[in-house]
């Protein structure tokens, strides 16, 4: 009913996260940003997470990312433990602004991780920073700074970093937590075109549900902090997929709704609770329910919901 | 950008009035290259216009208010300015003094100088990197910095004889303090996105050193040089007026000592003149090595506004 790749056979997941705990240690005060995680990404997937703010997402990701060693539990990536930063991988910061060098142009910044590997040579590399700034849309600002950039393009020139890296898998924090609706919009499909082109493993980080629901090919959805994976929700939904059809049909309406159930008993599970199960009593909204995306072409998009109302 | 939530937010604002469309792919702010109209070459020159009378009206006013009191001087140690400016060629350019004096001065603080920018930055950086190592250096660095390094003349001398070694040394003394402690304070303030950025990306070694920590540290490294280097004319002087047979500072004193009081005051000018040109040579080069960090902050500023 979908295109959703799984794992080949015999070659397992390529992230595998096994019951990972953080616990920040402060001076006379501990944070447990993330109590127990576990869950598996097979190659070439496209998987969003989306939790409430603070529920522990950034925490996750710098752990599977290598920048913060988990006070317990095990990270595989590829078959191997992660240890520190892996080198198949690129990485997505939320504060896209400050990842960015302010000293180097757009080309530059897309540039610098490539000259780090030995194996390209110049042509190549440029090569690499010219397609991937064409496939963002960039192509025509190579030289300018990112501080003469929008907040948009400024994003963009983080992605296009990261597709130049030829990654294998690309970790995204809230990536278009900062943009106008029309620019996400953008971005979103952005994205899936690069993850279906390329065929790369995608962890999208998000509290937009809506963004997750379009997104992925799954949606874990965590609990407010200390953290637990409430639910893992298949999106069957096609996989072309486009912001008005897609949005406006029934199932996309059913899933979202689901995913916003989930989080709603997120926010008054205590952590302790098993996690619930799917209620199939939650009514999909009733005004979609029954009718084919292609009997209304024009609709509006449903409004979207998000896991921390109001907080952006 | 800097300040990751109000830059964040500022921008959101900023794009969602503009709504960006994909076929409106140009810069916010034009970058140096913009296309050139009348208006535009017009303020250019008034902007010359202006920075020149900025830069050179408060000497110049300054030199006329001298030129008008010293005028009827009889006193023997200020001579009237006209006097001296009208000596400062024969002492200075119809002589061998440039060659002689003035080169060897400006030679000693370059060496000097540099020297003091190699030895600082490297400490600094890394000083600045680790923690361990800067509680370690900590108190000696505070406990040598309060030594005023003209104290430190003599006995330089006793190691390093009258020669040039000991000027070097004692310039380098002195312009080193400004640059280690300013470069300490500029790698310990690298952002930390940036940094976890450049471990995700491999990015080490060289690289690193260079396009993370030297770059970012490099607005507060600069603020240094600029320290250094007005600590390192005086130092230069100082160090000649001690024990040398050549230098501005030797020449100076040596007129003094001959009651050559005219002389004396072209030497004062001709190191005010001097002083003022290493700081416009510095500002040229600050100028291009920050200039995206002028951008940087003006673009921030321009989103504070709005
Ligand atoms: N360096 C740190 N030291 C101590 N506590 C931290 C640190 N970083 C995060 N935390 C805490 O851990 C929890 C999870 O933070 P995290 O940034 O991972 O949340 P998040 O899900 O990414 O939130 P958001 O959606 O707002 O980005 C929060 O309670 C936060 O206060
Ligand atoms: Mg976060």
């Amino acid at each position: 009913m979908n295109s959703t790749a799984l794992p080949q056979a015999g070659s397992g997941p390529l992230l595998d996260v096994r019951a990972l705990r953080k616990v920040y240690a402060g001076r006379g005060r501990s944070v447990e940003a993330v109590r127990d995680l576990t869950f598996s990404v097979g190659a070439g997937e496209l998987v969003c997470v989306v939790g409430p703010s603070g529920a522990g997402k950034t925490t996750l990701l710098k752990c599977i990312a290598g920048l913060l060693p988990p006070t317990s539990g095990e990270l595989v990536l590829e078959g191997a433990p992660v240890q520190g930063p892996p080198p198949g991988m690129a990485v997505v910061f939320q504060e896209y602004g400050r990842s960015l060098f302010p000293w180097m142009t757009v080309q530059q910044n897309v540039e610098l991780p490539l000259k780090q590997k030995k194996s390209l040579d110049k042509a190549r590399r440029r090569q690499l920073v010219r397609d991937a700034l064409a496939a963002v849309g960039l192509a025509d600002v190579p030289d300018a700074y990112p501080w003469q950039l929008s907040g948009g393009m400024q994003q963009r020139v983080a992605l296009a970093r990261a597709v130049a890296y030829e990654p294998h898998i690309l970790l995204m924090d809230e990536p278009f937590a900062a943009v106008d609706a029309q620019t996400r919009a953008d971005l979103e499909d952005l994205v899936r075109s690069l993850w279906q082109r390329l065929g790369v493993t995608i962890l999208f980080v998000t509290h937009d549900i809506d963004e997750a629901v379009y997104l992925g090919q799954r949606v874990l959805v965590l609990s407010a902090s200390p953290t637990l994976v409430l639910d893992d929700v298949a999106i069957d939904l096609p996989a072309e997929r486009d912001q008005l059809g897609t949005r406006s049909s029934a199932r996309f309406g059913e899933l979202r709704a689901k995913v916003f159930g989930q989080i709603q008993r997120a926010k008054g599970a205590r952590p302790t609770d098993p996690a619930p199960p799917t209620d199939p009593a939650l009514p999909a909204d009733p005004e979609h329910a029954d009718s084919d995306p292609a009997d209304s072409p024009a609709d509006v998009p449903p409004p979207r919901q998000s896991t921390d109302a109001g907080s952006r | 950008m800097l300040s990751a939530p109000a830059a964040t937010n500022g921008t959101k604002a900023v794009v969602s009035v503009r709504s960006e469309t994909d076929s409106q792919q140009v810069a916010k702010r034009p970058a140096a290259s913009s296309p050139g109209g009348g208006r535009r070459i017009g303020s250019a020159l008034g902007r010359a216009a202006w920075w020149t009378a900025a830069v050179f009206g408060l000497p110049f006013g300054l030199l006329a208010l001298w030129w008008v009191l010293s005028a009827d001087s009889e006193t023997f140690y200020l001579p009237p300015l006209s006097e001296i400016l009208a000596s400062f060629d024969d002492v200075w350019l119809h002589s061998d003094r440039l060659a002689a004096d003035v080169l060897p001065s400006l030679l000693r603080l370059a060496a000097g100088f540099l020297l003091a920018v190699v030895v600082g930055v490297g400490l600094g950086v890394l000083i600045g990197s680790f923690r361990r190592v800067r509680a370690f250096c900590e108190p000696v660095l505070e406990f040598l910095r309060a030594i005023p390094p003209p104290v430190l003349v003599p006995v330089l001398m006793l190691f390093a004889g009258f020669g040039n070694t000991m000027k070097v040394l004692v310039v380098l003394s002195g312009c080193v303090w400004p640059i280690l402690l300013n470069t300490v304070e500029g790698v310990r303030a690298v952002d930390e996105v940036l940094t976890e950025t450049c471990r995700c990306y491999g990015i080490r070694g060289p690289a690193r050193l260079w396009h993370l920590v030297v770059r970012s540290a490099s607005p507060q490294i600069v603020t240094g040089l600029r320290q250094a280097l007005s600590v390192g004319i005086i130092l230069m002087v100082i160090s000649e007026m001690f024990a040398a047979n050549n230098g501005l500072g030797y020449t100076i004193i040596q007129f003094q000592r001959t009651f050559a009081v005219t002389d004396m005051w072209t030497g004062i000018l001709l190191l005010g003149l001097l002083g003022f040109l290493l700081a416009m040579l510095l500002r040229l080069f600050e100028r291009s090595a920050l200039h995206w960090y002028f951008g940087l902050r003006q673009s921030q500023r321009d989103d504070g506004q709005r």
